[in-house]
């Protein structure tokens, strides 16, 4: 079997016992590179030779009987809106082509202290705004199922990278369901950890109350070990949580849920859903019974308004952290002809260097905080937020998970929503009350949908800190799924 | 811009219209580090030599709270008598500007550290009680020099440069409440508070308060009523005033410009002025085309402030002896009138004298040579007396030598100007100078005869009775000696040499 | 809640520092229109006594001991830097409110 079929727990064993060294795994990974991006375009930037340097690195301190970290010469694929110095950092805009960051994000950090190999920067929607990685100002990243189709958003180069099997393992942020729903669309394991579990310091922000980094992988397990190398407690973002990484490897390798209390979000179903869906998730609700879970339906009415509130904080957040894009001291300027004033400049240099979802999501943001629709808007959406955490604290006094699809219908076609922002902003719907509320959720795959063959994702919300019962919920239904699938879901795709 | 300005004379503006002040004063902390990351705040650095991913706000940084910055802000408030809030959070001020890095600045909004306090301050012997509306912390702009037009001003300049070490440094913001009843007295009500508020923060060692270094900057609001009416003019803001006699000019010019105004039927526009040394006077701020609209929200990136009330009751108790509290005592213990106490305090002496006492020096000594000697040499330089080289203990060290009858005052005078010159300690500069009394009475009898006989007219007339005459020989041996002689002691000589009893 | 107007998208833009051209000005009242007309529903949720939420979790007193940390050299600060003079960031002219 091709190293690239293999898990990242898989190589990572091999390399321990020496079967194969992080050279070998990188540049297989590599040369998957370049035989399949060229189709579905994940990758902003690829560096082959410093992957290789790192993963001599790793091969050299083995050979130095140095104890490595469990996912050590594992190569990773990382979103392109962490700051690496070694690398650039675009974040999908044309307002930071070749901006090189004097420094590395946390996450990024995390992940070369683990000994993980970078093999590139992934695509993704402009400042992370999008479900579709159509939004990226460079090119868009196509789904591995259907090469017509998106890969969801904004991490869309992140999970066409893994669903592709170009690399086992790779980085996403979640601010809406940036994670989660690329994941569901690609027929991967997407997890937003539960705000503040892991580092936004070094993360390009779009909304700082909202955005959480997060894996993707293949499998349950994979997720994990990628979730517990780069989580915990960053002094340096003053959002993060003092407190130990939930044991969410520990959950992964214990997938069972006898007995376990799990709620349907009621809200989540009908009207808007495609009914392949529907279909998987009522598999996935039957599965879990089988299992010995007790599934109930809870009512969390405050989820309706959970995307017009969404769609008020996060480009209100968004307005102002994207403020420093000015042309004064870093990336594109426009517009200096010693005549300008620095005002002109900056709005000359801000309309040609974002693109129109930005610009959209920007002066929205104005609005809802401007003098005098501040309370009506910005206000009310926070009044919201109190109360779909108050609607997901009643629910975990009765059940100990959520459960609800990813997102109401499988990858939509490239181009399809492009012109219609409101269409585009529904693929969110069940994905963003976990943002506003902080909680945990994770997406996993649950079967391919009748109309269209494509995959369909299981959400499991958990509640602040219960990351690892996403795990083992989400390990128990691949289990079970992959029995009866005879493998992984990801056999059905077509070869690329 | 340059338009005239008609005054109405202070004494009829103040007889027609009350004035309302308001001040809000920036101190800028001496926290080692900035506000929200660790880079360093040392004055004077070179350019972006003091700046990180942070404070420059490269994408992706976020800022974490100095606690030091909120440990000061704390005890700012309680000195200023202020509630200290339980929960409040940082807010973002939303304005484009190319010295502020991120767009926005990291402020407080409508929840502020501190709240609701007073300082009283002291004007010719009355004291006005001050109200605080609210202290709250932010944080400082980059700085921006501007290159080619012809005055190196903002207007006209061709482009910036810009500098962000200062940004990111924390700020402290006191805004008063609206100040009614100062009436003529305001301009000296509005140097007397930012006076007292600076020794406030030198007391409570959180800024070195220069205002010359901008560590302390000062925005002066007023407004005028007509006198009978109890409903306030429109009041305009006078920004960054930077020296104590610039506020009080600031408020005094003003008063004259809005009265001449009012009193020709006109209108005060809400505007702000900037205001200038060099002619005591203010000109208005380019006038935006709209409202300034903040779009102000809680700084998602960092979270409430909640203050522990046993740690603020820690702080309080700490609080340091306040300065109005100190100058009484000390009035106290030297024995000094009010009005030269007074006198002390608008020259920043008293902290030098103390420490003159300190170390050793009867108070009224240290008092005589800081405020006589010393003062006119440090007005003379046209610098702050603390900026003098010398310092307390060397003066002290002058003090002693006189008491101990070594030097005379005006040997004392020459000492000081040695250790001023930077010749070295006074003991240094009495061996090197050659400023020793002449106490060696075989010494002094040789100059006194020689005198004697250079001046034989006065030596008879003073043989003759007129004692009075002394006084010339007396000053032919201070000059024969240069100075180094006793002067009571070669006149008992003279007397005796001439055979007159004094 | 009133439609938004061309007029007020144009005010929008100035104050986001965004130099929209009249074409895209009435695309983006277009969308914003209706963009805002469904958000709007938020406010037909009675939460006239529910706190509001400005963040995720209830954190508060995160803060950093007072400690000079190194920083960026002045190259790396200047790296990405449109313009430069003298260690410093070259910007255009600046509209400052002095006389």
């Amino acid at each position: 079997m091709s190293l690239t079929r293999k898990s990242a727990a898989e190589l990572a064993a091999l390399m321990a016992s020496g079967e194969v060294s992080a050279v070998e795994v990188t540049q297989a990974h590599l040369d998957r590179v370049a035989e399949v991006d060229p189709k579905i375009n994940a990758f902003l930037h690829v560096d082959a030779e410093a992957a290789l340097e790192q993963a001599r690195a790793i091969d050299a301190r083995r050979a130095a009987g140095e104890e490595l970290g469990p996912l050590a010469g594992v190569p990773i694929a990382h979103k392109d809106v962490f700051t690496t110095i070694d690398m650039p950092t675009t974040a999908g805009s044309r307002i930071l082509e070749g901006w090189r960051p004097p420094y590395d994000a946390t996450v990024t950090r995390r992940l070369r202290e683990a000994g993980l190999v970078i093999l590139g920067k992934t695509n993704l929607d402009e400042f992370a705004m999008g479900s579709s990685t159509e939004n990226s100002a460079y090119f868009p990243t196509r789904n591995p199922w259907d090469l017509s189709r998106v890969p969801g958003g904004s991490s869309g180069g992140s999970s066409a990278a893994v669903a592709g099997y170009v690399t086992p393992l790779s980085t996403g942020t979640d601010t809406g369901g940036s994670i989660r729903q690329p994941a569901a669309v690609t027929g991967i394991v997407g997890m937003k950890p539960t705000y503040g579990g892991s580092s936004r310091y070094g993360l390009i922000a779009f909304a700082s109350s909202l955005d959480t980094p997060g894996p993707f992988a293949r499998n349950v397990l994979d997720a994990a070990l990628l979730h517990e190398a780069f989580s915990g407690h960053d002094p340096l973002d003053s959002t993060s949580i003092d407190a130990p990484v939930p044991p969410v490897v520990e959950a992964a390798r214990h997938p069972d849920v006898a007995g376990l209390r799990v709620g349907v979000v009621k809200e989540f179903a009908g009207e808007g859903y495609q009914q392949g869906v529907l279909n998987r998730f009522h598999d996935s609700v039957e599965l879990l019974e089988s299992l010995g879970a007790k599934v109930v339906e809870v009512s969390c009415p405050s989820f309706t308004t959970a995307l017009p509130a969404y769609y008020l904080i996060a480009p209100s957040e968004c307005s102002s952290n994207l403020a420093r894009f000015d042309a004064m001291r870093y990336g594109l300027r426009v517009g200096d002809d010693g005549t300008r004033s620095a005002e002109e400049v900056m709005a000359l240099t801000r309309a040609a260097g974002f693109g129109p979802e930005v610009k959209r999501r920007i002066m929205l943001g104005t609005y809802a905080l401007s003098s005098g629709y501040y309370d009506a808007y910005y206000g009310q959406a926070q009044k919201v937020r109190t109360l779909i955490a108050r609607d997901f604290e009643a629910a975990f006094q009765q059940v100990d998970v959520l459960i609800s699809p990813t997102t109401p219908t499988t990858a939509f076609p490239i181009g399809e929503r492009a012109d219609d922002p409101m269409a585009m902003y529904l693929a969110d719907l069940c994905t963003i009350p976990a943002n506003l509320a902080g909680n945990a959720a994770i997406s996993v795959p649950c079967g391919l949908a009748d109309e269209d063959g494509l995959p369909v994702g299981l959400q499991i919300m958990a509640p602040v800190l219960g990351d690892d019962r996403c795990y083992r919920v989400g390990a128990a239904v691949e289990k079970a799924f992959e029995s009866r699938w005879n493998g992984p879901l990801l056999k059905e795709a077509p070869a690329l | 811009m340059t338009t005239t300005t008609t005054l109405m004379p202070y004494d009829e503006a103040l007889e027609r219209y009350e004035p309302v002040l308001g001040l809000e004063t920036h101190v800028e902390l001496g926290t080692a580090s900035k506000m929200f990351c660790g880079c360093a705040t040392t004055f004077g650095a070179a350019p972006n030599t003091q700046v990180c991913p942070v404070c420059l706000a490269l994408p992706g940084a976020l800022p974490v709270a100095n606690e030091k910055a909120i440990e000061s802000t704390i005890r700012i408030g309680l000195a200023l008598n202020c509630s200290i809030a339980s929960w409040c959070r940082f807010a973002r001020k939303n304005y484009f500007y190319p010295d502020m890095p991120k767009n926005y600045q990291i402020s407080q909004y409508d929840e502020p550290l501190c709240t609701d306090g007073y300082l009283d301050v002291e004007v010719d012997g009355t004291v006005v009680r001050v109200g605080i509306e609210r202290v709250h912390l932010e944080e400082d702009t980059g700085k921006s020099t501007h290159v080619g037009g012809a005055t190196g001003r903002i207007h006209g300049a061709d482009y910036s440069i810009v500098d962000y070490n200062r940004a990111g440094i924390p700020l402290v913001e006191i805004v008063t409440k609206p100040i009614e009843g100062a009436d003529r007295l305001a301009p000296e009500v509005a140097r007397a508070y930012v006076t007292e508020l600076r020794e406030l923060m030198r007391a409570l060692g959180v800024s070195d308060v220069r205002m010359e270094e901008g560590s302390l900057r000062c925005d002066v609001n007023v407004s005028l009523m007509p006198r009978g009416s109890s409903e306030w003019g429109t009041r305009t803001e006078t920004k960054n005033v930077n020296s104590l006699r610039s506020v009080e000019r600031a408020v005094r010019h003003e008063i004259e410009r809005q009265a001449a105004i009012l009193s020709e039927g006109g209108r005060i526009v809400q505007e702000t002025r900037h205001f200038h040394e060099d002619t005591g006077t203010t000109t208005s701020g380019r006038s935006k085309e709209e409202a300034q609209d903040y779009r102000y929200f809680p700084e998602p990136d960092l979270v409430p402030i909640a203050p522990d009330p046993a740690w603020v009751a820690e702080l309080k108790a700490a609080l340091p002896e306040l300065p109005s509290v100190r100058r009484k005592r000390l009035q106290q213990e030297w024995g000094v009138s009010d009005l030269d106490m007074q006198a002390m305090h608008n020259a920043d002496a008293i902290d030098l004298v103390e420490a003159t006492v300190a170390a050793g020096a009867p108070p009224a000594d240290a008092r005589k040579w800081w405020m006589g000697e010393l003062a006119r040499r440090a007005n003379e330089a046209a610098v702050p007396l603390s900026d003098l080289r010398i310092t307390p203990d060397q003066v002290a060290r002058v003090c002693a030598l006189v008491a101990s009858g070594a030097l005379n005052d005006k040997l004392a005078r020459q000492v000081l100007e040695g250790v001023l010159e930077g010749e070295g300690t006074p003991d240094e500069v009495v061996a090197s100078r050659g400023l020793q009394i002449v106490n060696d009475e075989g010494e002094l009898s040789r100059i006194i005869d020689e005198v004697l006989a250079a001046n034989a007219d006065a030596a008879d007339k003073v043989r003759g009775g007129k004692i009075a005459a002394v006084g010339a020989l007396v000053g032919g041996v201070m000059k024969a000696s240069r100075g180094k002689a006793d002067a009571a002691r070669a006149r008992e000589l003279i007397l005796e040499k001439l055979g007159v009893s004094a | 809640m009133s439609a938004i107007t061309r007029d007020e998208v144009a005010h929008l833009a100035r104050l986001s520092r965004l130099a929209l051209s009249d074409e895209e000005l009435d695309h983006y009242a277009t969308q914003l229109d209706v963009i805002i007309g469904s958000v709007a529903r938020v406010s037909e949720v009675a939460a006239e006594d529910v706190p509001p939420s400005s963040h995720a979790l209830p954190l508060t007193n995160v803060f950093r001991p007072d400690e000079v940390r190194p920083c960026l050299t002045p190259e790396q600060a200047l790296s990405g830097a449109p313009a430069v003079e003298d260690q410093r960031f070259r910007v255009p002219r600046i509209l400052g409110e002095e006389a």
